[in-house]
């Protein structure tokens, strides 16, 4: 088949790949706020235009990721993307794969804060520009990871990828994508929970607002390092030159490089959101101790990185040792 | 054409990366629970915080087995076999 068919194949399936992951976070998220929503209607209706007006800027927010997956989506789909290189195919599979699961963490868990903004409006009304303040601060963080894949699926989408040779190649092109793709699933995540968790301690103690923002921001930092080492891998992988690749072994080094730091980064994601959730939540209820609890919270992320730091030395030895 | 040892090879890395990067997810969501229910323990209870770190670094060590585990293999698969 001449090359030019196989670029078509990869931007049609690729397309295909970016908007269908990529709209699961988003209505799993928009979803969830939608039924707090109503919980929260249900316990306060004279609030209900409030609450309902929160749910719907909530709910954009989340759906921010999702249009990312679908802007990456058309761009597929439309875009002449002939330059003369069948490694334009790769490229165009891994900016795929990025951007679909990249959308999915994020969509999730801006799911979180939304939520939590409603019902908080239900227990107290006269919070509602407070906490929409908050919900909009938290979500915006928690959209990073999304923005990081959308980097990476542009850089992948329009780099110049000619006079390459083919392997190890396409291999360093699906792996930077999976790199950056994978791992923003678990910093969107956990960084939507920590969000979550810093609305509803506002809500239940408003004179705590100083402290809980803080430990929010700190926390959803931290949840976002897997992410970022998930960035550093793809950067890595797409911007390192290689000789050509003799054997198969070669290329699949550089693929598994980017599932692994891909992987990797779900779980420390994830746990990290966990341990801001709760520790946030207890700033909230307990101002005083705000600071040892943000001490333990960080000792506690820290050890809950380290497999994200095993998978990102285990992807760096795949990438130069072999 | 792909040799059969290149295949081996090529199938050694790619199951390294997997069980790496399959192996970190359960010790970061398991640890990070643990990190966070510490927090919401110090937040009752300020004053055991000592103890309650100190449960909870040994309780995360215990999550971290399996992490090390698949460290262990991955290494394996890539130096050794």
């Amino acid at each position: 088949m001449e090359e030019f068919t196989w670029v078509q194949i990869a931007a049609m399936s690729s397309a295909g790949i970016s908007i269908g992951f990529g709209a699961i976070g988003a209505a799993i998220g928009e979803g969830y706020t939608a039924g707090l929503a109503n919980e929260a209607i249900s316990y306060r209706p004279q609030e209900a235009k409030d609450i309902f007006k929160n749910a719907l800027i909530g709910q954009a927010m989340a759906e921010t990721a999702g249009i990312f997956a679908l802007v990456v989506a058309m761009l597929l789909l439309f875009v002449n993307f002939d330059r003369g290189s069948v490694l334009t195919a790769p490229a165009l599979l891994g900016a795929g794969l990025c951007m679909g699961f990249g959308a999915l963490g994020s969509g999730v868990g801006s799911g979180y804060p939304a939520a939590a903004t409603c019902m908080g409006i239900a227990r107290q009304p006269r919070l509602s520009s407070r906490l929409t303040t908050s919900m909009l601060v938290g979500s915006a963080v928690c959209q990073t990871p999304s923005i990081f894949s959308m980097v990476v699926a542009f850089i992948l989408l329009f780099f110049n990828v000619t006079g390459h040779p083919f392997s190890p190649y396409w291999a360093a092109y699906i792996g930077a994508g999976l790199s950056t793709g994978l791992a923003a699933i678990g910093s969107g995540y956990g960084g939507g929970l920590a969000a979550g968790a810093a609305c509803e301690g506002i809500a239940r103690q408003p004179e705590n607002a100083g402290p809980t923002t803080v430990s929010m921001l700190l926390g959803q930092a931290v949840a976002q390092t897997p992410a970022i080492f998930g960035l550093l891998v793809s950067f890595i992988l797409l911007f390192k030159g290689y000789p050509e690749a003799k054997t198969l072994s070669e290329s699949i080094a550089l693929l598994s490089a980017g599932l692994c730091m891909g992987f990797g980064g779900i779980g420390p994601g994830i746990g990290n959101g966990f341990t801001a959730k709760d520790a946030i939540a207890w700033v909230a209820r307990n101002s005083e101790n705000a600071g040892v609890i943000s001490r333990t919270m960080l000792v506690g992320m820290a050890v809950a990185q380290s497999t994200a730091i095993y998978a990102m030395v285990v992807s760096l030895v795949l990438i130069f040792v072999i | 054409m792909v040799e059969g040892a290149d295949l081996v090879r090529a199938a050694a890395l790619l199951g390294a990366g997997i069980a790496m990067g399959l192996g970190a997810i359960g010790p970061g969501v398991g640890e990070g629970f643990a990190a966070g229910k510490a927090c919401e323990a110090i937040g009752r209870n300020a004053r055991e915080a000592g103890l309650l770190t100190r449960t909870m670094l040994v309780g995360q060590a215990v999550s971290e087995s399996t992490g090390i585990y698949s460290l262990v293999v991955a290494l394996l698969l890539i130096f050794v076999v």
